[in-house]
C-alpha cells in the first residue's frame, strides 16, 4: 500500500483510529512558501505499531506535529477517534493532547528540578482528576515502565534511559489513544536504545498504539509498520513481518556497563 | 488546573529562586513600607494639628466688623467701624445659643518693667475670655467685670511677656506701663504655646478692654466679639442668631450683604487640617512612585522568567495545558510575589512607624485605612504587572517553545 492518494475504503472503519486525507502544511518564511507536507494520507488503526522515517526535510517532523495537535494542516483532514481535529480551536487542541496523545520527545522534556513522580502527574493537572487518583496513576504509569522505586528522584539524579522512561510513564498515564515518539532514542546508547524500544513493544503488546518517528533504520525494525517520507509526501508504506524483537537483542548485546545505569 | 495547585507551583517556582525571588519582592516590600510610614507621619501630624485647634476652644465664634467699602475699593475684614460695646451687649442678651461672650479689642506697644522693656500685642478682652478660650491663670488673678466696668488700669501677662521683664521676681502685683500709662499686674497666664499657625500665643498681655479702648487706642468701636456657642453643635445656630440679630440692629435692607463677618473655629481647623491633608497625600505619592517602580521589578523579573521556562511553558502545553492555564500559573506566580512583598512591607511599615514614633517622639497614626489601601495596591500591581509576561507566555506557540534551547 503505497499511497499517495485517497485512503483504500478497505480499511475497516471500526478499528480505525486515526484518518488522514490530503495533508497539506504549507510556512510562509518571509516572502517563501515552504511546502512542508505535500498532501499526506494515512490511516492507522487501534494496536498499530508504526515507524515513521525520512531524512530531515522530508516532512516528518511536520507531520508528528499535526499528528500529536500542536499544529494545524493548511489543508485536508485529519480525524482522530471520529473527531476532525483539522478544525479545532487551540484550546481545544490542548484538550486533545491532553486526554488522547502522549508524546515522548528527543531531549526527553522533562521539567527539571520536578520529582519524577510530579513530571509523570503533570498532564493529569490539567484534567479534573482528584489529587488521590493522580498519584494513584502516576505509579501505575511508573510501574509500567518499571521506575517504581525512582518516583521522587529528580530528572538529574537519573540516567538518560530512566528519564526517558519516565517520559514514557508521563505518556501514558492519561491513558492516550496513541502515543507519539519523536526521536525517542536519539540521545541514548545503544544499549538503552534497545531498552526503550523494548518497552514500547511491551506497551504495543497491550495494545496501545505507538507512533514513532526516527531516522535509525535499526530503530524502526521494532516496528511493525514503516512509512517513508519523502520531499513532504509519502513515498513508502509497507508492514514489517519480521519486526526485531527488543528482548532477543538485549540478550545478544554484550553486557557492557550494565551497572552503570542503575548507578548513575 | 486547580487553584491550590497553582499556588503551590508558583511557591515552588519562586522558592527555585531565592534571591531573585527575594530581591524581587524587595521593591514591593520598600513601597508598601514607605506608603505605610508615610501615611502614618502624615495623619499623626494632622492629629496633632486638630489637637492643636481644639485647644482653641471648639465652639468658639470670632464676630468681625465687615470690610470698609471706599468708593468700591473693599478693604480687610475688620476694616469697617461699626461693631459696637451695644451690639455685644445685644447678643449676650438676645441669642440664646450664645453661652460666653468677650468683647474684644487690640492694641500693641512696648511694655516697660523697671530697666526691661519687651513688644507684644495687648488685647482688651472682657473677664469672660479665659473662659472662652479655655486658658487659665498660672499665678494671681483674672480681671473682674467691675474691673471692666470702671476701665481698670491691670493686665494679665502672657507667659514669654512675663519670662522677658520679670525674669527673676514674680510679676504678680508689680506695674508695667504701656505707651506710658501704667498697669498693675495682676496674674499671668498659663503656657498655651504656639497655635496652628506657629504663632506664639504667650507673647501677649491681656487687658480689660475698656481700659484699652480709653486709655491706649481711643478707638470707640470693637475689632471683635468672641462669643461661645453653649456647644459645638449649636455653633450653627449661634451664627445664625447673630447674624439675624446684627443685621437688624445695623438696619441692612434684605437684599444688601452683612456689614460683618462670623468665623468659627472649626473653618479654621478645616482650613489647618486641609494643608497637613495636602502633606499626606504628598507624602503617600512619593512613597507609592517607589511602589510602582517595585511593580515595575516585577514585570522585568517576570519576563525573564517566562523567557527562561519557555521549554517548561512547551512542555506543559504539549500534556494538554491550554493558554489560559499558563496565564494563570504566571499571573499567580506575579500574585504571589507581590502579596508577600506586600505583607512584608506592611510588617516593616509598622514596626517602622512605631519606631519613628519612640525615637524621634514624632506622633505616627496606622490606619486600617493606609494597611488595606497598601495590601490592596500590592495585589493591583501584581496583576497589573504579572499581566504582561503572563499573556506572553500564554500566546507561546507549544511547538516553538518546545525547541526552545
Amino acid at each position: 500500500m503505497s499511497s499517495t492518494g485517497p485512503v483504500a475504503p478497505d480499511v475497516g472503519r471500526n478499528g480505525q483510529l486515526i484518518r488522514i486525507d490530503h495533508l497539506v502544511r504549507t510556512y510562509v518564511l518571509g516572502e517563501v512558501e515552504v511546502h512542508a507536507l505535500r498532501g499526506v494520507s494515512l490511516a492507522v488503526s487501534k494496536g498499530e505499531f508504526v515507524a515513521i522515517m525520512g531524512a530531515s526535510g522530508s516532512g516528518k517532523s511536520t507531520f508528528m506535529n499535526i499528528m500529536g495537535c500542536l499544529d494545524k494542516p493548511t489543508k485536508g483532514s485529519y480525524v482522530l477517534e471520529d473527531i476532525d481535529v483539522s478544525k479545532l480551536s487551540r484550546d481545544e487542541l490542548a484538550h486533545i493532547r491532553n486526554e488522547k496523545i502522549g508524546f515522548v520527545f528527543q531531549g526527553f522534556n522533562l521539567l527539571s528540578r520536578t520529582s519524577a513522580i510530579e513530571n509523570v502527574e503533570l498532564p493529569l493537572l490539567y484534567s479534573s482528576v482528584s489529587t488521590g487518583e493522580r498519584h494513584r496513576r502516576a505509579i501505575e504509569a511508573l510501574q509500567m515502565v518499571g521506575l517504581e522505586d525512582r518516583a521522587h528522584h529528580f530528572p538529574n539524579q537519573l540516567s538518560g534511559g530512566q528519564m526517558q522512561r519516565v517520559a514514557i510513564a508521563r505518556a501514558l498515564v492519561n491513558d492516550p489513544s496513541i502515543v507519539l515518539a519523536d526521536e525517542p532514542t536519539g540521545n541514548l546508547d545503544s544499549r538503552t536504545s534497545v531498552e526503550v524500544m523494548g518497552i514500547f513493544q511491551q506497551l504495543n503488546d497491550k495494545g496501545i498504539t505507538i507512533i514513532l518517528v526516527t531516522h535509525e533504520p535499526d530503530i524502526a525494525q521494532f516496528a511493525k509498520r514503516h512509512i517513508v517520507f519523502r520531499d513532504g509526501k509519502i513515498r513508502m508504506d509497507k508492514a514489517n513481518l519480521t519486526p526485531r524483537k527488543a528482548a532477543e537483542v538485549l540478550r545478544d548485546l554484550p553486557v557492557i556497563d550494565d551497572d552503570d545505569e542503575e548507578e548513575a | 488546573m486547580k487553584i491550590l495547585n497553582i499556588v503551590l507551583s508558583a511557591f515552588r517556582a519562586l522558592h527555585r529562586n531565592k534571591m531573585r525571588s527575594f530581591l524581587t519582592m524587595l521593591g514591593i516590600i520598600i513601597g508598601v513600607a514607605a506608603v505605610i510610614a508615610m501615611l502614618a507621619i502624615g495623619q499623626g501630624a494632622e492629629y496633632s494639628v486638630e489637637q492643636q485647634i481644639t485647644a482653641l476652644g471648639t465652639n468658639v465664634l470670632i464676630v468681625l466688623p465687615g470690610s470698609q467699602n471706599t468708593s468700591g475699593l473693599r478693604q480687610a475684614a475688620g476694616t469697617m467701624t461699626n461693631l459696637t460695646e451695644e451690639d455685644a451687649q445685644a447678643i449676650m442678651h438676645e441669642c440664646p445659643a450664645v453661652s460666653l461672650l468677650s468683647p474684644g479689642t487690640r492694641s500693641g506697644g512696648q511694655i516697660i518693667a523697671g530697666n526691661l522693656n519687651w513688644a507684644a500685642g495687648i488685647e482688651g478682652t472682657g473677664p469672660d475670655y479665659l473662659e472662652i478660650r479655655k486658658w487659665g491663670i498660672e499665678y494671681g488673678e483674672f480681671y473682674t467685670e467691675q474691673d471692666v466696668k470702671g476701665a481698670a488700669k491691670v493686665c494679665v501677662l502672657g507667659k514669654t511677656v512675663a519670662d522677658n521683664l520679670f525674669p527673676e521676681s514674680s510679676p504678680v502685683g508689680q506695674n508695667v506701663r504701656i505707651r506710658n500709662v501704667p498697669f498693675k499686674v495682676i496674674g499671668v497666664l498659663t503656657k498655651k504655646g504656639q497655635n496652628a499657625m506657629g504663632q506664639d500665643q504667650d507673647d501677649v498681655v491681656l487687658a480689660p478692654y475698656t481700659t484699652v479702648t480709653r486709655r491706649l487706642t481711643w478707638y470707640p468701636y470693637l475689632r471683635q466679639i468672641l462669643v461661645s456657642a453653649t456647644s459645638p453643635a449649636n455653633i450653627p445656630v449661634a451664627q445664625k442668631q447673630i447674624t439675624e440679630l446684627l443685621r437688624m440692629r445695623h438696619k441692612i435692607a434684605p437684599y444688601d450683604s452683612d456689614d460683618f463677618t462670623i468665623r468659627n473655629q472649626a473653618d479654621l481647623a478645616s482650613a489647618a487640617t486641609a494643608t497637613t491633608e495636602i502633606l499626606t497625600i504628598l507624602l503617600a505619592s512619593i512613597a507609592s512612585v517607589s511602589l510602582l517602580v517595585g511593580g515595575i521589578g516585577i514585570m522585568n523579573i517576570m519576563l525573564v522568567s517566562v523567557t527562561e521556562r519557555t521549554r517548561e511553558i512547551g512542555i506543559r502545553m504539549s500534556v494538554g495545558a491550554r493558554g489560559r492555564d499558563i496565564l494563570t500559573q504566571f499571573l499567580i506566580e506575579a500574585l504571589v510575589l507581590s502579596l508577600l512583598g506586600g505583607i512584608t512591607g506592611i510588617i516593616l511599615g509598622v514596626g517602622g512607624s512605631t519606631a519613628i514614633s519612640a525615637f524621634a517622639k514624632w506622633p505616627t497614626i496606622i490606619t486600617a485605612f493606609s494597611i488595606v489601601l497598601s495590601f490592596g495596591f500590592s495585589i493591583a500591581i501584581g496583576i497589573f504587572f504579572g499581566f504582561y509576561p503572563a499573556r506572553k507566555a500564554a500566546m507561546l506557540n507549544p511547538i516553538d517553545a518546545l525547541r526552545y534551547e
